[in-house]
């Protein structure tokens, strides 16, 4: 099991000195989450992520598709051909499609629109999903430390933050979670994997932010749609579709309560 | 394409009702509940094992989930009617036998598998338990979104009081607390009775590890 292979993954590490403490639980919870934040640090150095950030970088300057542009003249919200700033003020309401978009759906939108592609982006990593996971990962880049501002102002946009809210309660399956079983207390954790507060400012801004991100247990490149997919699939549910409503929704949500934390991604994960 | 129809719609008609009342229009919250539940079926495919029957709400979950939203507890008078509907869905052992293996009962606690769309479908599910439990000592990789079950019998007995109250809450944990965050193993059918019978041998047997 993946959980259990992190296990072994700090043990090896040499932090696994908890193992033969015989210490009562409460210190040893403390022993093994001093573990788990050393592997942490040990991760940061080097991210393999910079591969889809110039990967990302060449794709939006080159023209491609049957019209021949590259999507530098894409609109990410602030104007078009503009990326700083961009993925922290995302997802927005989009008056020329008439929807909130998140990042990936935006650039498929404009692979559409600017390039005259009908992009298969229904499967991660597959098709053209395989482009805009280095796009994402490009333009994620170049938000790195500025604040998440995720607008409020058009109504569709407050719309959407109310049909989050209502996502991430949702409890349904055949073992009832939600968004909120896990997600809705502070300092708990799945076997070992520490789970964000996504109601709290702090927790919600980092975990939002936190995708696009590599996992070293596969070695893919994550975007926030295929985040929540997966989240969705452990949850027991039927698979969440790219680009749906309840896929965007839960990003505002997240990125809304998220507001003013500084951006992390592309970040490293186990 | 339906899905772009009728929100370019939608922000047609919020656009209408701004300048007519000069407001923000927002949907009720009425109106909000109705399009984030046509939203949360919308939004999923069903896939492998996971049918889409898996997306309806049943009693309990919706009320649940609506006093989440509403950052409110369950009102009293309807947590007592789920949990109530919820007692009604035990099935207590037919030979009157709570125990199993305990052996057994720990490889069902460390497996986290079972009901996905990328399981297969009919193998033998895992009880997820030290997902959210700390159960035996020597298990350090456990979640911590549950209890410590740590000592659960040598604490507790082995009086029928205590049997009953261990098999009913592994059967269904609604009819004990209705909106808590542990899955029910029975109605669901992620757990046969034999595997449960197994958990409560890891939990309450003397002779388990975890008891001693």
């Amino acid at each position: 099991m993946i959980k259990k292979s992190w296990a072994t993954w700090v043990v090896g590490l040499g932090l696994g000195a908890l193992a033969s403490t015989g210490a009562m639980a409460l210190e040893q919870k403390s022993e093994t989450e001093k573990g788990i934040d050393r592997y942490r640090e040990l991760l940061q150095d080097g991210n393999p992520a910079e591969l889809w950030e110039m990967q990302g970088e060449e794709l939006w300057k080159k023209k491609a598709g049957p019209k021949n542009v590259s999507l530098e003249q894409c609109d990410l919200g602030l104007g078009p051909g503009v990326i700083k700033g961009a993925y922290v003020s995302l997802p927005r309401y989009f008056a020329d499609a008439g929807r909130v978009m998140d990042l990936e759906v935006r650039l498929a939108w404009c692979m559409e629109k600017l390039q005259g592609i009908t992009p298969k982006v229904a499967q991660y990593d597959r098709g053209d999903h395989k482009n805009i996971v280095a796009l994402v990962t490009y333009i994620a880049t170049a938000s790195k430390g500025l604040p998440v501002n995720v607008p409020q102002s058009h109504p569709e946009e407050k719309k959407m933050y109310q049909l989050g809210k209502r996502a991430f309660f949702h409890r349904t399956g055949p073992y009832d979670f939600s968004c909120a079983t896990c997600h809705s207390a502070e300092n708990v954790r799945i076997r070992l994997q520490g789970l964000p507060d996504l109601t709290k400012n702090q927790p919600a801004g980092q975990a939002f932010t936190s995708w696009p991100a590599y996992r070293v247990s596969n070695s893919q490149l994550w975007p926030m749609q295929k985040r929540l997919e997966d989240c969705f699939r452990q949850m027991r549910y039927p698979e969440l579709q790219f680009g749906s409503d309840a896929s965007v929704a839960l990003s505002v949500y997240m990125g809304v309560n998220g507001k003013g934390v500084p951006s992390l991604a592309p970040t490293i994960k186990r | 394409m339906m899905r772009n129809q009728f929100f370019l719609a939608l922000g047609g008609a919020s656009a209408v009702a701004l300048v007519a009342a000069g407001c923000v229009a927002i949907p009720s919250s009425a109106e909000l509940d109705k399009v984030a539940a046509d939203m949360m079926v919308a939004s999923f495919k069903a896939k492998g094992q996971a049918g889409m029957d898996r997306m309806g709400q049943d009693a309990v979950n919706a009320a649940c989930s609506a006093a989440d939203v509403a950052g409110k507890d369950l009102d009293s008078e309807l947590r007592k009617k789920v949990e109530a509907q919820n007692m009604a869905m035990i099935k207590w052992p037919a030979d009157g036998k709570y125990f199993g293996d305990w052996k057994r009962g720990e490889s069902i606690a460390q497996s986290g598998r079972g009901m996905t769309y990328s399981d297969q479908a009919g193998a033998s599910n895992g009880g997820n338990c030290y997902n959210c439990h700390q159960i035996s000592k020597e298990e350090l990789s456990y979640g911590t979104l549950g209890p410590s079950l740590y000592n659960y019998g040598k604490l507790r007995g082995n009086s029928e009081a205590v049997l009953k109250y261990t098999w009913g809450k592994l059967y269904n944990a609604k009819a004990y607390n209705a909106c808590t965050n542990m899955p029910r193993f029975g109605p669901t059918n992620v757990l046969t009775e034999a595997q449960m019978k197994d958990l409560m041998a890891l939990l309450l047997d003397p002779n388990s590890p975890i008891n001693k």
